[in-house]
Order: C-alpha cells, then structure tokens, then sequence
C-alpha cells in the first residue's frame, strides 16, 4: 500500500510540473509586464528599466521559471497587487469560509444524487422513473446564474425565507448558508442522477445480478447488497472528477450570497486585474484536484480488490 | 452498403420524435442567430424604442428595459453571441482533440505519453480559473471568450478520439490499408477518422451547450462579450431590474431563452448519443 501510494505520489510530479510551466508562460510570458501595472502611466524609461531588472524579468525565461519554481516550492505565491497582502494567508483565511459552503453542498448533493438514482432505477420504465428523469434534464438546462438571481430575488428578497447575503462561523451562520447549498444541490443534482442511474442500469442488468434475482433476492436487496457495491468504482470517478467543478460553483454562489470565501476572493481580483492571485488560485486549484486524484486512486484499490496495489 | 450503415442512425434519430422536436428548436435558435448575424433581424437591440420599464404586452412583445430597449430584440441578439460562442469555440476545441487523439492513438509510445501527460496536466486545472486567467490575458470580449472556452476544452474529444483510435488500429482493415501501402496520414484521414467520427459528433454537440453555459458566468464576471446583450449581460442586468423594480420580464426572457436551447440540445444529445453510441445501447 505504501508504495503504491509513493509510486502515485512519483506520478504527479510530471503533471505538476507541468501546470506550474503552463500558469507561469499564462502569468509570466503571455500575460505581459507586470512592471508597467505596478508603476503607472507616467513611470520614466528609467524606472521601467530598475525594476524589470530587479524583479529579475530581464533574465532568460527558463532562469526566470526555475526562480519562480523555486518560490512555489517554497510555499511562496507572492504578494497581491491590490491588497498587497501575501496570497499563501489569504487563502489560509478564505479557505474556512469556502469549505463551509462546498463540504455539504458536495456531500449533501451526492447523497441525495444517490438515492434518487437509485429509486429511478428501481422503478425503471415507470412513471416515477420518467419523472425523474424529466425532472434531472430540466435542472441540467438551467443557468447557475438565472437559478441564483431567480431564488435569491424570491426565497430571500421577497419571500424572506432566507437572509439575502452573509457569512458567520459555526453554527449560527447555518441560515446563510441554507440557500446557497439549496441553490448548489439543485444546480449539480441533474447531472449526477442521470450519470448514477446509468451506473445502475449497466450494473443492475449484469448476470450476476440476474443470477441473484432468480435465487430469489428482492431488487432492493440486490441493489443495495450487489449493485451499490460494484458501482462504488464508477461512482468515486465521478465524485473526483467534479472536484474542479467546485470552483465553478463557488465562485458565484460566495460572490452573490458575501461568503469571504476563495470563489469571492478569485472574483474580487479578476474585477481588480489582480493576475498574482488569479495565478495562485490557479495553482491551488490544481493542486487540490490532483490530491483528490491521488485520493480516488487508493479508494478504487479499496472498493476493488482486482486493482493491483503493486 | 456504407451508405445503408450511416443512415440507419440518422434514421433512428429521426424517428424519435422528442429528438426531432429538439432538433426543430435548435434550428430555430440557429435561424435566428443567423438572422441577427447578418443583420437582418435585432438591428434595434441598442435603441430605446419606448418608456422604460413597459412590462410586456402588445406593444412590446417582451416589455422594455431600464433605458427602455426592446427585451425581444436584445434576447434574438443574445441568440446571436451563442450561436457564435457555441461554435467558434467547439470549432476550436474540436479539431485540437482530434488531431492530439489520433496522434496519440495511432504512434502509442512516446507521442502518446506526451499528449496524455498533456491533457492530464490540463485536465487538472481547475477549468473555470483556466478559462478566466485565459480570457483575462487575451482581453476581454467575445473572441477571446471563444478561444480561451476553445483552448481548453478540448481534453474530453481527445480522450475519446484516443480511446477509439487504439481500437481501430488493432483492426483489420487499418492492417489491410498499410499492406496496400498507404502512409500514415493517409490511414489517419481516409480510414480511421471517419470511423470514429461518430463519438467526436456527440463530444462537439456536449461542448456547445458547455460553451453558451460558461459564456453566462464570464459575462457576469465582467470578461465576456462587451457592448452588446448576451444571455449572461441579461440576466446580470436583470438583477437591478428586480430588485429596484420588480421588472422581471428581461430575466425571465434571457432565462427563457437560454433555458429552452439548453433544454433542447441535453434532449438531443440523448437521442445522439442512443443513436450513434454503441455502448449506450440499452
């Protein structure tokens, strides 16, 4: 086990590499100069030339790379431009916030995905199964945008069965976080009941589970004995490849509903130009998809036995 | 025989009846995008055509906005910017992937190493930052919109043309093609690709709804289309309208709009994907 885990560990070093190599030509090469932004209109040629050089901008790139390389490795993302705050304690602090809002939605919008999927499953061909169906497409055609403007002008401004924006930490902030995690579970819901049910379809009609309905298993004990277990590949696939999806989530849900989060953090420095913390966000970002990768591939060893930790 | 084999898809395609009614809708979309492309449709979407705030009704068939601008005409241009963005960036994305899938396919071994740790290491960048930090360094508006959407979303075509490809050389007739001496690019072009032009059908027709999806949010964030009414522009405005007003006519226009192209083409896609993907066969 432990050196199936260093061997993944060994593996992402490569794709590490690589998006470090992609965000600084993004950032550092195809994203211009930063020393005009930083010293105005009206800086002399001069000027322009002392800073670009101690910044070190007129060395090669590839010097300029493993400088910047080196600084990552180090825990280091640098200042913002606008708060000139460092970007490694933003994110410490807007990590709490962004957490308190993606955990349940996340958990909560794939437990419910699961039980509803399953149901669908059951009563395949039924009504109940068209109308969910039906239900889920309908969701998925649905603008995150439009959802979140439609409910948090009705349910909250309106109809005052929610406060309209704001944050606290710990249980009291509960209410203000009911609506976006409602919002979150309505928007994802669709998606991942369609791709469960079919998850379910293919398994429920293997032999295997035929050979068990003959011998007299009852459908729901077949499913929640053969079926969730042998799916339980295919589901931590998708549950770590929408960990990206997070992001998207959180970026307007934090901005519309004042959660100090790392989505309102990224939103607040892309209206600034504030590219350092876009950049950090970036890396950050990948870092954590990676893990929960890494993460993925020992439960799949876990939930397979076939799968050679080797 | 060829023949006989690609039109039976199509056939059972149009056969169903739920898909050929989506498919009616976004040709629908398509006219009227088009219309507005060519200017033959929505010229007035900038003028103010009457009171501001006229709710809907004979007069103006969706109501006016703030500055008292037709609704009906700023969402026929907003069909217009997804039209646009929906195939300029699957237009993009489309033929990266699959000229990376079949590389990768058709060499294995190094190449193939290469563009997977390549679309691996894409893949793990948080798309939404990928497509901002891009859309914020080419500047903003619908070009760089298309192309940052364009550039990054070609992984999920070239994991399938890769996929496809790897099956098909183990064939026969890619066997029989390099016997009869045919180069690689020639086996490439005129023997496996239109094999396995079917799956990158049901990819590009996913990343249109992907691309008018996420246009929405880079509109709101202040980096989409500029100058002009797009869905996302819409909606955005929308919320003042709301709130201060009341006026809900321009959000449930935009919403409308974007929610019945959207609806259409995830119903088309089923249908598609039953209808060209063996796996999904039931």
């Amino acid at each position: 086990m432990t050196s199936f885990v260093l061997r993944r560990l060994l593996y992402t070093i490569p794709i590490l590499l690589g998006i470090s190599l992609i965000v600084f030509l993004l950032f550092h090469v195809a994203g211009g100069n930063p020393v005009y932004r930083m010293l105005g209109k009206n800086a002399s040629p001069e000027e322009i030339l002392r800073l670009t050089h101690q910044m070190g901008l007129d060395r090669p790139l590839w010097i300029q790379y493993l400088h910047y390389l080196g600084g990552l490795l180090r825990g280091d993302f640098g200042r913002s431009w606008e708060t000139k705050q460092r970007i490694g304690e933003m994110i410490a602090v807007g990590l709490w916030p962004s957490l308190c809002l993606a955990l349940p939605a996340f958990f909560l919008t794939t437990a419910l995905a699961l039980v509803v999927a399953m149901l669908s499953t059951l009563s395949k061909g039924r009504a109940a199964d068209r109308f969910l169906v039906i239900a889920s497409v309908l969701g998925m055609s649905l603008s995150i945008l439009a959802l979140i403007i439609g409910s948090q002008y009705l349910l909250a401004y309106r109809l005052n069965l929610f406060p309209i924006s704001g944050f606290e930490s710990g249980w009291q902030g509960l209410p203000y976080l009911a609506l976006p995690v409602l919002i979150w579970i309505a928007n994802q819901v669709g998606g991942d009941v369609r791709y469960y049910r079919s998850v379910f379809l293919e398994e429920i009609g293997r032999e295997y589970v035929v050979t068990a309905r003959a011998k007299g298993l009852s459908r729901a004990r077949a499913m929640r004995v053969h079926v969730l277990g042998n799916a339980m590949i295919p589901i931590t696939t998708r549950v770590v490849m929408e960990i990206p999806l997070l992001f998207t989530g959180s970026l307007l849900l934090e901005n519309f509903f004042g959660i100090p989060g790392l989505g309102n953090m990224s939103v607040n420095a892309l209206n600034a130009s504030d590219f350092p913390v876009i950049e950090a966000m970036t890396l950050f970002g990948s870092v954590l998809y990676i893990l929960a990768n890494l993460i993925g591939d020992v439960l799949y060893a876990v939930f397979d036995p076939r799968v050679k930790l080797a | 025989m060829t023949a006989w084999k690609a039109s039976r898809p199509l056939r059972k395609l149009l056969r169903d009846k739920l898909a050929f009614a989506a498919l009616a809708v976004i040709l629908l979309y398509a006219a009227t995008g088009l219309l507005a492309l060519f200017h033959l449709a929505a010229t007035h979407y900038r003028d103010s055509v009457g009171p501001a705030y006229s709710p809907p009704g004979a007069d103006y068939l969706l109501g006016t906005d703030v500055l008292g601008r037709s609704v009906l005409e700023r969402v026929v241009h907003g069909a217009r910017i997804a039209l646009v963005v929906g195939f300029v960036s699957t237009g993009i994305a489309i033929p990266i992937g699959i000229l990376f899938g079949l590389l990768a396919g058709f060499y294995k071994k190094r190449v193939d190493d290469v563009i997977v740790w390549f679309y691996t290491t894409v893949d793990s960048i948080p798309y939404i930052l990928l497509v901002l930090a891009l859309a914020l360094i080419l500047g903003k508006g619908l070009i760089s919109v298309c192309i940052a959407i364009g550039i990054t979303s070609w992984v999920g075509a070239c994991r399938v043309v890769r996929g496809e490809v790897i099956k098909q050389t183990e064939l026969d007739y890619v066997q029989a093609a390099r016997a009869m001496g045919a180069g690689d690019i020639r086996i490439m072009m005129r023997h496996i690709l239109p094999n396995v032009l079917h799956m990158v059908l049901i990819q590009a027709s996913l990343l249109f709804v992907e691309a008018v999806k996420i246009e929405v949010i880079l509109s709101y964030l202040g980096v989409g289309v500029q100058g002009e009414p797009s869905w996302g522009v819409m909606i955005d405005d929308a919320r003042i309208e709301l709130i201060g007003r009341g006026a809900w006519w321009q959000f449930a226009s935009a919403t409308g709009a974007m929610f019945l192209l959207l609806l259409a083409f995830n119903v088309f896609n089923d249908a598609l994907r039953d209808a060209l993907d063996p796996k999904s066969a039931e």
